[in-house]
């Protein structure tokens, strides 16, 4: 099925506020196999000149897709999430998420194009904290394959 | 020991590493990720929607270009910009060996400011499962 694209230019979000903590930081950097004593120890951490322990770079797809799972559910973008396929995926960073943020994500849907039998969606979705200061962008393509 | 930005130059190869993807590594990404779907853990509804197989998330191969290029530069908050393109899927088969995943990298631009930009790429097996796939990371 097509998706819809009159999504193209829709914004969801501020979904609820997400707090980044220590144990998440520490699942996730064990659930990749990053051994960085930064994800784990925080005197390490700020003896490297960071508030509290950090989360590795792709932990900001854990907010993102938060962010946009609410998104992929609606039954008006007729997306069938079990034939969808990452295409692309992007960071920038303007600092590494630590424990202790408090951060929102904004998801705007930028494309929906057909290519053959399947469908390529791209979003973009900021991630700030509550106070308004930039932390991440993430921009996804999700390739959602014929039947 | 951790690389210095003024020792590298364009060209500087980052020592390539392998890392591994079995079943129970895919099921510890879906939990900590939040990413439950199917393809990823049920052999059963992944060859359902005609995969070959459960395949690994694009984002847990990601994750381990990410952790090649944050072991490099000895800090996961170096990395400020990280893009990649999913080229090929990471079949993971139900055995104890799992997929390998091969990542190897270069230092293509140094960009001033100690920002250097790294190109990567990743193979499992035959394949080419990521490319396009660059970084920019902050070194001392």
């Amino acid at each position: 099925m097509a998706l819809n694209k009159e999504f193209v230019g829709r914004v969801f979000g501020p979904g609820e506020p997400y707090e980044v903590s220590r144990v998440k930081i520490a699942e996730f950097a064990d659930a990749i196999g990053e051994p960085s004593e930064l994800c784990r120890d925080k005197a390490a951490a700020q003896r490297a000149g960071y508030p509290d322990v950090i989360a590795p770079p792709t932990l900001a797809i854990v907010i993102a897709m938060a962010s946009t799972a609410s998104m992929h559910s609606e039954p008006g973008l007729g997306l069938d999430y079990s034939m969808v396929v990452h295409g692309e995926e992007s960071f920038s960073h303007s600092r590494p998420l630590h424990a202790g943020d408090v951060v929102v994500a904004t998801t705007t849907v930028e494309s929906i194009r057909a290519v053959g039998a399947m469908s390529m969606l791209v979003t973009s979705t900021d991630i700030s904290t509550t106070d308004g200061e930039h932390v991440c962008t993430a921009k996804s393509t999700l390739v959602e394959r014929g039947k | 020991m951790t690389v210095k930005y003024a020792d590298v130059e364009p060209g500087t190869e980052i020592p390539g590493k392998s890392y591994r993807a079995t079943r129970l590594d895919l099921v510890k990404y879906c939990g900590a990720s939040g990413d439950f779907n199917v393809i990823h853990w049920s052999e059963r509804l992944a060859r359902s929607v005609g995969l070959p197989g459960v395949i690994a998330h694009g984002m847990y191969t990601m994750a381990q270009a990410g952790k090649f290029v944050t072991e490099w530069a000895g800090d996961p908050g170096a990395v400020l910009e990280f893009g990649v393109r999913f080229s090929g899927m990471v079949p993971v088969p139900d055995d104890d060996q799992g997929a390998t995943i091969e990542v190897s990298g270069k230092v293509s631009e140094k960009l001033g400011d100690n920002k250097v930009a790294v190109d990567i790429v990743a193979r499992s097996g035959d394949t080419k499962v990521l490319t396009r796939s660059r970084a920019v990371v902050r070194l001392p």
